[in-house]
């Protein structure tokens, strides 16, 4: 579980977080909502300690993460696993070579068992027999399974993902929202998702965080987003029309009364 | 701002000492360095060795017309100014660009990638991992690649000597071992390590601080590359009047 209590940080004496409080909890995966230059993904930087917070805790399990011992810091460390916006492949390094990486610096096992493990893994994102490509010879869908096939290697207690579907098709989006979600639950993970795609909202989002130019502006589930009356998040999340009426439609599914036509058609 | 730069580069060669993760990762890493920054330049130190050694002998003639000077004065010439100053300065600074733009350019390219948000994330302390193995390699191997030029240099000059018809071999080998100090070759590696350690450690800040995308990363390694032959030729100057004045 991870908890932020009143999280602040500015740059260059801009407030680019303020005050923002949540819980994460594991087995869920949480998302940060928001437009562009809202903050999103400042706060998983901080989140993960690539930034210092200028105010408030950031607990991992109870424990504030910017005031222990280094040592105990890059212990919680090992137990983060990160999916990049642009996947953060290491491209010198094969498909196999870049995720048994961490197995290689932090494990004592036989190059067998590594092998066995990566082969694990990349099975379990269905990229079985992928371990001799580069980075630059795979599809940018496949890269993002890499990243999350190297993520997982370690067995994380803690996943972060950047954008995940960023770039990627309606279809591809939808692989990796499920099988981020399939692993949440499977190894009861705590997941944090930086996100754009309403897809990805109404299908996984166990907890929503929605930022408003840096503040806490709602949170809430994908059922309650449904019916949440906050203006800022219905523009932002129901831009569109025809997000309007997949909204209308949830709402009727939601009730009992989906009548399987489109809106304008119904009485 | 230059003392924002000199203390951050300070920060940065005091981060690099933290007990390694995994020292067998570390060891490869550096083999790793050591080869890319060895074997990578081994290439473009034999030519500029080679035209040096020979050029220098011929111009070292040219200019040496008296009768009265023997021609093994032409192999000391050569000799010297191999070993104190071609061999450590010029490869240098020519390795300072060829090493110093690759070091700049792959450390630049993994902090806009993200590659080293990436290793930061799962606990791997970056500086260590990723600079010190290059500053050790290049402590390592550019000293080597000094002495190979000088030897080349030298050997090149017997070489343009003998084809030109300016001096015997048997001269030249007499003039070489003419009045040898050896204090000069401890001050060519001298020079050598001094400026092994500027390319490795200031390519490598320019490129593990750069902030923006591609253009950023060109500009940091051309910075790379300025800079350090800018630092060279001070620190030349100032081994020069330390140890030899």
């Amino acid at each position: 579980m991870i908890e932020l209590i009143g999280v602040k940080k500015g740059f260059e004496g801009k407030t680019v977080l303020d005050d923002i409080s949540s819980v994460m909890e594991a087995g869920k995966t949480n998302l940060i909502i928001g437009t562009s230059g809202s903050g999103k993904t400042v706060l998983m930087k901080c989140m993960v300690g690539l930034f210092d917070i200028d105010g408030g805790e950031i607990l991992y399990n109870k424990v504030n993460f910017f005031t222990m011992a280094e040592k105990d810091r890059k212990e919680i460390r090992k137990e983060i696993g990160m999916l990049f916006q642009g996947t953060a492949l290491f491209d010198s390094m094969t498909v196999e070579q870049n995720i048994m990486f961490p197995l290689e610096m932090f494990s004592d096992l036989s190059l067998r068992d590594k092998k066995k493990r990566v082969d694990f893994c990349l099975d379990r994102v269905n990229l079985k027999g992928a371990n001799k490509k580069f980075p630059a010879e795979i599809s940018g869908g496949m890269k993002k399974r890499v990243g999350i096939a190297r993520s997982i290697v370690l067995n994380p207690k803690y996943l972060f993902c950047d954008e995940p579907n960023s770039g990627l098709d309606p279809q591809t989006s939808m692989v990796i929202d499920k099988l981020i979600h399939e692993l949440t639950v499977e190894y009861n993970i705590t997941t944090v998702i930086n996100t754009h795609d309403m897809n990805s909202v109404m299908e996984i989002g166990d907890n929503i965080l929605y930022l408003y130019q840096g503040h806490k502006q709602w949170e809430g589930n994908r059922k309650e987003i449904i019916y949440s009356k906050d203006e800022k998040l219905n523009s932002f999340i129901f831009a569109s029309e025809f997000l309007q009426d997949a909204k209308q439609m949830r709402q009727m599914e939601m009730e009992g009364k989906n009548t399987g036509t489109p809106p304008e058609d119904r009485p | 701002m230059l003392l924002t730069h000199f203390g951050r580069y300070l920060l940065m060669l005091k981060g690099m000492f933290s007990r390694p993760e995994n020292w067998r990762m570390y060891w490869k890493q550096f083999m790793k360095q050591c080869v890319d920054i060895g074997v990578g330049s081994l290439g473009i130190v034999l030519i500029i060795s080679i035209f040096i050694g020979g050029v220098s002998t011929i111009q070292t003639a040219y200019q040496l017309v008296s009768p009265l000077i023997p021609k093994s004065t032409i192999a000391q010439v050569v000799r010297d100014s191999m070993i104190l100053e071609f061999a450590p300065t010029i490869t240098c600074i020519v390795l300072a660009g060829v090493v110093g733009s690759k070091i700049a350019s792959e450390l630049g390219n993994m902090r806009v990638s993200e590659q080293i948000d990436a290793l930061e994330i799962m606990g791997i302390n970056t500086k260590g991992y990723l600079i010190m193995p290059k500053i050790l390699a290049a402590l390592l191997v550019i000293p080597m690649l000094v002495a190979i030029s000088g030897f080349v240099g030298i050997w090149a000059g017997k070489v343009a000597g003998e084809f030109s018809g300016i001096l015997s071999s048997g001269d030249y080998m007499m003039g070489l071992v003419q009045e040898f100090k050896g204090y000069n070759i401890f001050f060519a590696l001298t020079k050598a390590y001094t400026f092994a350690f500027i390319i490795a450690s200031i390519s490598s800040y320019f490129g593990y601080y750069v902030k923006g995308g591609a253009l950023e990363i060109g500009q940091a390694s051309t910075k790379a590359v300025v800079v350090s032959c800018v630092f060279i030729l001070l620190a030349d100057y100032g081994l020069a009047a330390l140890l030899l004045a």
